[in-house]
């Protein structure tokens, strides 16, 4: 096959030159069919070219497995043009699966302790991409023998193949370890490399191992001292750097040792300045080794000016011209923006400024950085941003931004009015892609308003007359004017412009509403319910609204049928009672826990805001029914009739319809230190059993406030941990406002909760750290 | 790195190197769907993009595409010097490589990538070594005995 074997080529020619796919199957199914008769019949001369043509055909995606055994048959030849390709089939057709592959273990063994590096070679280099466990244990001494021989060339094989030995049976972590401390002496940059590799590898999978290697931080910053100040070498440089292959292992090697760990990140810190600030960074090769070292940086206990230096650098990286490293900047941004808030708000800017990234890739992380940075000294011109960003952003971006911006809104609102405001607007731009519980929080925002009522109900319907289609924010309106009506009818309101309308104009509205395709029964629901609550609103007679509600009375839907009928029994029979029941309505207490992360399924959102609200209901509706049956006097004030606020109407005669509310967990106290309390409260949402919603409070009754105070979190690894930004990082004294985090916990295995906090503050001129696991965690938090 | 592979424009396969075990099955539908998803993106997009829970990064050279596929903790930006380095050694072999090279030399693109990377790490970071390692096993092979005294580096 040296000489290009006519055979092969010939054949990939042939398959090749084949018209239509019909044409190369049978082509294939030919030579497949001569290549087994020559498996069968013998002549080694040939059988590696049958092979390769094989593997080729096997490439294409032909079916190959009868040559299995011929890769065995090769591999034992003596022949290294045999061994050669008799190997490489190995590597692609045989896998741990088949029972077949153990068969090449003797082959290999018998290769390993010949002698010819070529062979030793190729027998490690199989062994290191398809060896099995069992062949690992097997032949793990071998590999041992062969880490300490002469020659470079094998020696750094068997390193790399030990990795992969130590990965499929880690116990075997324990035969790889003793020879590592000769082996980072070693100038070979190829074992060098391997070595360090294979530490990573052992120090990743053994605290025991993690802790004997500390003892070789020293040694490894003088390897990568000497390398980057005078061990140029122009083999192995790229454009300036040297050997970053090296240096990238090297670094993140030292990140490892370095985690957690006081002494060794100290001995690190000048070596990580050096590089961060002299590595040429006019090629990728250069910028990868940055990359490298400040993911370190930011990851080991370094010194506070060190870490700003790396948040520097990836706020340069997202000025690069070169989209792949604006990319890894705001990945590695998204990664510290919780611990190093305040170095990332300096990038803002520039971080907005790649929202306008045509990439989808890039704005996506740029819309995810924006919402984390937003604040409440930022909030107007962030929310400015982000509603640009929303009118132009591709559609998979749309709810993710629609709901970061309502979640911004609500948590750093400056006034009620702009909260207002910015939520109309979203439902506006983006309406059918915001969460369901977005109508519920706006009637709760403009309910509690009084001083907005005028307001928002003009805006409400200016934005209703032009666009009847958004669904929320229809049904917004349509309960806005249902509830405000009469102070739409006003006329005046300094806050907007002078708008007259007639009584007649709003009826039709709600009309238009009621019968447009376009309505979903929710929104019709809402709509025939604010044309009922318009008839003790308006002046005029109501001949029109008794129209509309007794044709419904026959509608198909059966919810509005209902309704229909109720409320035009109000008309008829009950007429002395409808003012009284269609007042307006007193503010219903807001339910569900603050910031909840746009992602969270549907459902919870769902039976949640559901719950809590309608729970004062449910007793009310009560009355009202025995009010509707005439069988008791209406002793206790008849409550409004409210569909409920996700736009489903509790059913006046189906009560036990509502989903019970979720089982509350007690709160826990976890911390407490000279005045600084930390509490943690726990919901468990009903939609989603996995996850767990954990607010961290954090209030202070000491005489000093607590300022810098950042709590992160960690949980074992079969958990997933998201931690929100903070409401600040400052807890007033004297029992101030209290700072709130949110954790997001998901369990889907339901293994027993553990978490660990980790605080560090200021507090009376002093900084502390504490950290410590949190016992007593309620077993409901993870059942 | 859990895999490489290396496609023409019109997602045909050239080379496929697995440092995960998988069945041929499950290796011909991830092919399939990370080729298509490739194939997808406009050129001037990143070369970084999520896929499951691995982190693809791919190159196109010419009319071949490099796709390595690499784990969480894997630095994006040495993988792009790692696929540069392979396509380099492959110039240098093959004399200014193309992709008809590949498809008529597929087994010494193996050979090569081997010299390279070993159980989804790098192996060996000078170009030399590699290229010298090649020559002695193509010699090797030549000579037709596998007793040959020469020792390779």
């Amino acid at each position: 096959m040296v000489v290009p074997s006519s055979k092969l080529q010939d054949l990939i020619e042939e398959i090749r030159g084949a018209k239509t796919q019909a044409q190369e199957r049978e082509v294939i199914q030919k030579e497949c069919a001569h290549i087994r008769a020559s498996f069968r019949d013998g002549d080694p001369l040939h059988r590696h070219r049958q092979l390769a043509k094989l593997l080729y055909v096997h490439m294409l995606g032909y079916p190959a497995h009868f040559g299995q055994m011929e890769c065995l048959k090769l591999i034992a030849s003596p022949r290294f043009t045999d061994k050669r390709v008799g190997y490489l089939g190995a590597m692609l057709l045989l896998d741990e699966r088949q029972d077949a592959h153990l068969l090449i273990t003797n082959s290999i063994k018998n290769d390993l302790s010949q002698g010819i590096q070529a062979v030793q070679g190729l027998a490690l280099c199989t062994l290191s991409t398809v060896g099995s466990a069992e062949m690992c244990r097997d032949l793990a001494t071998e590999v041992e023998k062969l880490l300490l021989q002469p020659g470079p060339y094998v020696r750094k094989k068997a390193v790399l193949t030990a990795v992969h030995i130590i990965r499929k049976v880690p116990e075997l972590s324990n035969i790889f370890l003793p020879p590592c401390a000769q082996l980072l002496h070693e100038r070979h940059h190829g074992v060098l490399l391997g070595t360090i590799t294979l530490i990573t590898e052992l120090c990743e999978r053994s605290p025991a191992a993690l802790k004997h290697f500390r003892k070789v931080v020293p040694q490894l910053v003088q390897i990568l001292w000497t390398l980057v100040t005078t061990g140029y070498s122009t083999e192995h440089s790229i454009s300036g750097v040297s050997d970053p292959f090296l240096q990238v292992q090297i670094l993140r090697l030292l990140r490892i040792l370095g985690r957690n760990h006081e002494e060794s990140s100290e001995t690190m810190n000048d070596l990580l300045a050096q590089v961060a600030t002299n590595t040429d960074t006019s090629r990728n090769a250069g910028n990868a080794v940055l990359f490298e070292t400040v993911l370190t940086i930011m990851d080991i206990r370094s010194v506070a000016g060190l870490r700003v230096l790396a948040v520097n650098i990836l706020g340069r990286f997202l000025l690069n011209s070169d989209k792949n490293i604006r990319y890894v900047a705001l990945t590695s941004l998204l990664r510290v923006v919780q611990s190093d808030h305040s170095a990332v708000q300096r990038h803002r800017p520039t971080v907005v400024e790649c929202l306008r990234e045509p990439d989808a890739s890039l704005s996506r992380r740029a819309l995810e950085l924006s919402l984390a940075l937003v604040n409440s000294s930022n909030v107007r011109a962030m929310t400015q941003e982000l509603q640009s960003f929303l009118e132009s952003c591709p559609p998979d971006l749309r709810a993710d931004c629609a709901s970061g911006i309502l979640l911004a809104a609500e948590r750093f609102a400056p006034t009620k009015r702009w909260h207002i405001d910015t939520i109309l607007r979203v439902l506006t731009m983006a309406g059918t892609h915001v969460r369901d519980d977005a109508v519920a929080n706006l009637t709760q925002l403009i309910g509690g308003a009084q001083e907005l009522h005028a307001y928002s109900v003009r805006r409400l319907y200016s934005a209703l007359a032009e666009d009847i289609s958004q669904q929320p924010l229809v049904q917004v309106a349509a309960w806005c004017i249902g509830e405000y009506g009469d102070l739409l009818l006003e006329g005046s309101c300094e806050e907007t412009e002078p708008l007259q309308v007639e009584e007649e104009e709003v009826l039709a509205l709600l009309e238009k509403v009621l019968q447009s395709h376009m309505s979903l029964p929710a929104t019709r629901g809402y709509a025939l319910t604010a044309l009922m609550k318009l008839s003790t609103r308006l002046r005029g007679d109501n001949n029109r609204i008794r129209q509309v509600v007794s044709v419904y009375g026959s509608c198909l839907d059966v919810e509005l049928q209902q309704r229909a009928v109720e409320y035009n029994a109000l008309f008829q029979k009950y007429d002395y009672m409808r003012a009284a029941i269609l007042e307006k309505m007193p503010l219903v207490e807001r339910g569900g826990t603050q910031d909840e992360e746009a992602k969270e399924s549907k459902e919870a959102q769902h039976s949640e805001a559901a719950v809590i609200p309608t729970e004062p209901q449910t007793s009310k509706l009560l009355d009202l029914l025995d009010l509707l049956d005439g069988t008791s006097g209406a002793a206790q004030p008849p409550p409004p009739l409210e569909p409920s606020s996700e736009g489903t109407s509790v059913h006046l005669l189906d009560l036990p319809c509502v989903s019970p509310a979720p089982a509350s967990i007690p709160n826990l106290k976890v911390f407490e230190r000279e005045g600084l309390q930390l509490t943690l409260s726990f919901v468990r949402p009903p939609g989603t059993p996995a996850l767990l919603l954990i607010m961290v409070t954090a209030i202070n009754t000491s005489e000093a406030d607590v300022t810098h105070f950042v709590c992160q979190a960690a949980v074992p690894k079969s958990f997933q941990l998201q931690l929100q930004a903070p409401s600040g990082d400052t807890v007033p004294a004297q029992g101030g406002l209290p700072m709130t985090q949110l954790l997001r916990i998901l369990n889907p295995k339901k293994a027993p909760l553990r978490l660990k906090l980790r605080l560090t503050y200021n507090h009376f001129g002093q900084s502390v750290q504490e950290i410590f696991e949190v016992n007593n965690l309620p077993v409901e938090t993870w059942q | 790195m859990q895999f490489m592979l290396l496609f023409s424009r019109q997602g045909k396969l050239r080379l496929q190197k697995w440092y995960v075990p998988l069945s041929d099955k499950e290796k011909k539908k991830i092919t399939r769907e990370l080729v298509q998803t490739v194939l997808a993106r406009k050129p001037k997009m990143c070369s970084f993009l999520e896929w499951r829970d691995l982190k693809i990064v791919y190159k196109r050279y010419a009319s071949l595409y490099f796709c390595c596929a690499i784990e969480d903790q894997d630095n994006e930006l040495i993988t792009l010097e790692i696929i540069h380095r392979y396509v380099e050694l492959l110039d240098k072999y093959f004399g200014s490589v193309c992709e008809l090279d590949i498809i008529f030399n597929f087994e010494k693109a193996y050979f090569i990538l081997d010299e390279f990377l070993l159980g989804g790490e790098v192996q060996e970071t000078s170009k030399k070594n590699v290229l010298k390692a090649i020559e002695q096993a193509d010699l090797l092979q030549e000579s037709g005995e596998s007793r040959s005294p020469i020792s390779i580096l």
